[in-house]
């Protein structure tokens, strides 16, 4: 008596499932923000050197917003290829919570379809997907798809896009553009807050992990710095979170 | 228009890197449960490396702890945390964010 409409229509007619053009209306939402961050990270990249060859190619194939600021950043510093390949596996090592959380919603399909599922997967689109299942026990492969394939020919196409912009200008942060990746990332500090019930908690949470963060990358680096901050503050979270 | 190699070195590097947490969990959790403290734990990242990102670039310059008021940074972010809370919207954030530090590099 405990099923509602919407699972016992789902488990009855299977066809029913979110097509690939919903997934594209899905993301609608999304494109702007996506826009002027791939659009200013585009700039950026052009005036850390790169060609707008390699920046298709960077957005093509690493697809990662802050990856790629802090990539253009690293290559205009002339730090080693090791390095920037340590320090954005670090900074992208948070993917693991993003691909964990849906993997529930995708056990009707095999690994290999999971794996192109996760290969697109952002936080923007996993913000959508899992707001959609928020409602239904599977989410659908296609509708993933095209909200996945969607956010990606933005991502490109606006990184190409200030490209192109990158040339007329030699210094970004004149225009505040370099201020992007932190916004953005008070954005998703701020959502991913908003969006729990346990703000204080999660305040504090985020309190220490700054303090661990900027206390350790003045000594050390400041890839070692997120990496401690994050498993540091992480654990406190949740043993305070055990004791209440 | 030109790749040059040491670039495109860097490109895959960072992306086989990026691709493997992206896609090992839902390859293989999509098979097992996680214990319930794993999944708290996991459930407090995104904060925790956003706060430590957003401390490393707002409260830091060329390695170093940067507190003075001189740091237009700290300052950009006054709004533009508020304007997150406000409109929990990620593109006004950003907006925000730039437009901010636009016009106090501009004043200062």
């Amino acid at each position: 008596m405990s099923l509602s409409n919407a699972e016992i229509e789902s488990a009855v007619n299977p066809s029913d499932e979110d097509s690939f053009v919903l997934g594209v209306k899905d993301c609608i939402p999304t494109l702007l923000g996506y826009l002027s961050i791939g659009f200013a990270a585009g700039v950026v990249e052009k005036t850390a050197g790169l060609s707008i060859a390699e920046i298709a190619l960077l957005s093509f194939v690493l697809y990662a917003g802050s990856a790629q600021f802090i990539a253009a950043g690293m290559i205009a510093a002339n730090s080693s290829t090791t390095a920037i390949i340590i320090t954005i596996f670090f900074v992208n090592v948070r993917h693991i919570l993003l691909s964990a959380a849906l993997s529930p919603y995708f056990r009707h399909l095999s690994p290999f379809k999971n794996m192109l599922i996760g290969t697109l997967l952002t936080d923007e689109t996993f913000g959508v997907a899992i707001n959609k299942a928020a409602h239904k026990r599977n989410i659908s492969e296609k509708w993933m798809h095209g909200l996945n394939i969607t956010a990606w020919l933005n991502w490109v196409m606006a990184n190409i896009a200030g490209a192109y912009f990158g040339n007329w200008i030699s210094n970004p942060e004149k225009f505040g553009l370099d201020y992007a990746l932190p916004a953005m990332f008070i954005g998703l500090l701020v959502l991913s807050i908003l969006g729990r019930k346990k703000i204080k908690l999660d305040v504090v949470v985020a309190i220490i992990a700054v303090v661990i963060s900027v206390g350790i990358s003045s000594v050390f680096s400041s890839s070692l710095g997120v990496i401690a901050a994050t498993i540091i503050a992480s654990t406190i979270g949740m043993v305070l979170e055990k004791w209440k | 228009m030109e790749v040059r190699w040491a670039i495109l070195l860097i490109i895959l590097g960072t992306a086989i890197v990026t691709f493997i947490p992206r896609v090992l969990p839902l390859m293989v959790l999509s098979r097992f449960e996680l214990p319930e403290w794993g999944i708290r734990w996991l459930s407090f990242i995104p904060i925790s490396v956003m706060a430590a990102l957003v401390g490393q670039e707002i409260l830091m310059a060329d390695g170093e702890i940067s507190l003075s008021a001189g740091n237009v940074e700290i300052l950009a972010a006054i709004p533009t945390f508020f304007i997150a809370i406000k409109t929990r919207s990620l593109l006004a954030t950003v907006l925000t964010g730039i437009i901010s530090l636009m016009i106090l590099r501009f004043l200062f």
